[in-house]
């Protein structure tokens, strides 16, 4: 009786133990999920394919990535560096050039690679081009909020943006000249 | 200079009582956090860099294609073209229909407009096998598409 009452108090020094075993567990297990990517939204699936020549060359800006992974863009070589700068100069046309596009709203970039076109050179003009539209966006939200354009604008605002310069990438069913590795 | 002295005298045990609240908190913090791996890889894959990202969101509302050069163990079965996986298999471009559908019955009503396919493709793929399986996401009616990619510095 008298030994009870002296000690009647379960040892917890054992329990961090047991928490440090299971948290190594699942610190090894886990995998942060970190599911980032570019989402793209695809055209409906139509039989038809798009007239690309009922449109004024000066609006469309094409890319085209053969399989060597070089780029063409409106009829010349280029580098995937100056693309998103070219991009820029061509849906705003500051300067108002006759080659360029009338307007942001009629811009359109048509986008056209082979099959045997690597995915990641695909990718990174993919991204460049959409870079081009979000610094576009980041410089009109600026001038017209005040503040950069991100998700945590109000929905309408982005939309007004976004309507003001619309993202147009129409993608071209690709050729097939190159390898397929 | 008195009141230095005293207090270096006494020894002030640090109570670790609550060291076992502290790592049950990171515990459940893992425990939550965590996502076990439904299946196992048969492809590689390594994904590409960019910088225009954005999050998915829910995890339940999507669903993953792999595509990669089938793993070293495999490559007897399947050879070393890139193939796609599909939950544990793999499979051919044929086989998406079924597999958006099966996930698409296991996702509330309301909220199937909201699916995306995540593609987790490697970055050494050629855009062909990409363009076969665009074409027939396209025709199955999953627009909705994010191709995996890690954040470039």
């Amino acid at each position: 009786m008298a030994r009870d009452r002296l000690n009647n108090e379960v040892n917890a020094g054992s329990m961090a133990d047991i928490a440090f075993l299971l948290l190594i567990f699942f610190l090894v297990t886990t995998t942060i999920a970190s599911d980032k990517g570019i989402t793209v939204k695809l055209p409906p699936w139509s039989n038809e394919e798009v007239d690309a020549a009922k449109l004024k060359t000066r609006n469309v800006f094409s890319v085209l990535v053969n399989a060597d992974n070089q780029l063409l863009v409106r009829g010349e070589p280029a580098r995937i560096e100056d693309l998103r700068e070219r991009a820029k100069e061509f849906i705003l046309n500051p300067q108002k050039r006759e080659d360029l596009s009338e307007k942001p709203t009629k811009a359109i970039i048509s986008l056209k690679n082979d099959r045997g076109t690597k995915y990641e050179t695909y990718l990174s003009v993919y991204n460049e081009l959409k870079a081009a539209y979000r610094e576009l966006w980041d410089d009109e939200a600026r001038k017209t909020l005040g503040k950069p354009y991100s998700d945590n604008l109000p929905l309408e605002a982005r939309k007004k943006i976004r309507n003001k310069i619309p993202f147009v990438l129409s993608e071209a069913e690709p050729t097939a000249f190159g390898e397929e590795k | 200079m008195k009141f230095a002295k005293k207090r270096g005298k006494t020894s002030p045990a640090i109570s670790t009582a609550s060291l076992p609240d502290i790592i049950f908190m990171l515990l459940f913090f893992f425990m939550v956090t965590t996502v076990m791996r439904s299946a196992e890889d048969k492809v590689s894959v390594s994904i590409p860099q960019a910088t225009e990202l954005t999050k998915l969101e829910k995890k339940s509302l999507v669903n993953t294609i792999m595509i990669g050069k089938p793993l070293k163990k495999y490559q007897s079965l399947y050879g070393t073209a890139p193939r796609l996986q599909l939950n544990d298999k793999i499979s051919t471009v044929d086989d998406i229909p079924l597999f958006l559908e099966k996930h698409r019955v296991k996702v509330p009503e309301n909220q199937r407009k909201k699916i995306k396919t995540s593609l987790k493709v490697d970055k050494d793929v050629t855009m062909g096998i990409i363009q076969d399986v665009k074409t027939q996401l396209r025709k199955s009616g999953q627009l909705a598409i994010n191709y995996s990619a890690r954040q470039k510095n």
